[in-house]
């Protein structure tokens, strides 16, 4: 199985990429945009054939190392094949 | 006195610690590789700074779980001394010996300059060598410094005098213009409550000796060792 998984700064947490990244698009003349964050993408390919317990295994793995959860939140979704 | 200095792969300032302790302030350095699991024998810890890991993931995040961390971890909380600079205090945020969490700084740049920070607790193992509100000019060089807790955690870190150094200007202001990363209520150093372990972004150990031009951190290194003439550090059971 594979897991995907998405870690961005908590709501309310000034993300300082994001703006920088907001402005830009905003002068080159997207004006629709609003607020930009910016995250970390990680995959981590598993040995495991249950999808209950492939999760368990990758929020154990979020909340552990992979995401800092003073600052951070994460997500994550399990695919059935690689 | 014996001051074990912890190396990480991507550790840089190790030898600049180990060279002031004992070159400027006359005392045994010994380095502790990150594999090791003891630091039987040490009267203090330094947790360096650097890139360890090369800063994959977190500053930090990996280095918290070398081997040597367990003793480490055991050491502060039969109340050994432990000082963390610049990575080593992110290490200890991410071990949760010290609150909070740092964000990358707030202009975005890795910042290298002389700043200034404030005593604000001089009553402590690092500072008792220090006036209260004494204006220490110290070297910062991180990419990471923008520290950043809950409410509930500053408010206790502010009520109990945890907040040991806070960015100011040349004349000891505490200001928005004297925060070099955007750093919660100009936060340059807290300790923890037990008040035997101490993070600190400055670097002292690069402003210790005549010969830089600066001596500002022997302040911090003189008080650490008449801390532990005082109190020894308590040895395993």
């Amino acid at each position: 199985m594979k897991a995907k998984i998405y870690i961005t700064l908590k709501n309310g947490i000034l993300d300082p990429q994001g703006r920088a990244i907001q402005q830009a698009l905003q002068t080159l003349g997207f004006g629709t945009v609003g607020e930009v964050r910016i995250g970390k993408f990680i995959e981590v390919d598993l040995c495991e054939t249950d999808k209950t317990s492939a999760g368990n295994t990758i929020k154990a793995m979020c909340e552990k190392l992979l995401a800092n959860t003073v600052i951070e939140e994460y997500q994550y979704e399990i695919l059935e094949a690689n | 006195m014996n001051i074990g200095i912890i190396v990480f792969p991507g550790s840089n300032c190790d030898r600049d610690c180990a060279h002031v302790l004992s070159e400027v302030m006359g005392q045994t350095a010994q380095f502790i590789w990150h594999q090791e699991r003891s630091v039987q024998g040490m009267d203090a810890i330094i947790l360096p700074g650097g890139f360890s890991y090369g800063d994959y993931l977190r500053t930090g995040a990996i280095a918290r779980f070398s081997p040597i961390m367990e003793a480490v971890v055991e050491f502060a909380g039969r109340g050994g001394m432990v000082l963390g600079i610049c990575n080593g205090f992110q290490m200890l945020l991410e071990l949760g010996v010290l609150p909070g969490a740092m964000l990358p700084n707030r202009d975005l740049s890795f910042i290298c300059e002389d700043r200034y920070i404030r005593v604000e607790n001089a009553n402590t193992p690092f500072t008792n060598h220090c006036e209260p509100g004494q204006i220490l000019k110290l070297p910062i060089a991180h990419a990471e410094g923008n520290y950043y807790t809950n409410p509930v955690t500053l408010s206790a870190l502010q009520a109990n005098a945890q907040i040991v150094f806070r960015y100011c200007d040349r004349e000891g202001k505490v200001t928005s213009q004297g925060n070099p990363n955007g750093s919660l209520d100009n936060i340059a150093g807290i300790r923890n409550a037990a008040g035997n372990v101490l993070g600190l972004m400055p670097h002292p150990e690069r402003g210790a000796e005549h010969l830089l031009n600066n001596e500002d951190g022997v302040y911090i290194f003189r008080s650490m060792i008449s801390a532990l003439e005082t109190h020894k550090a308590p040895q395993p059971v």
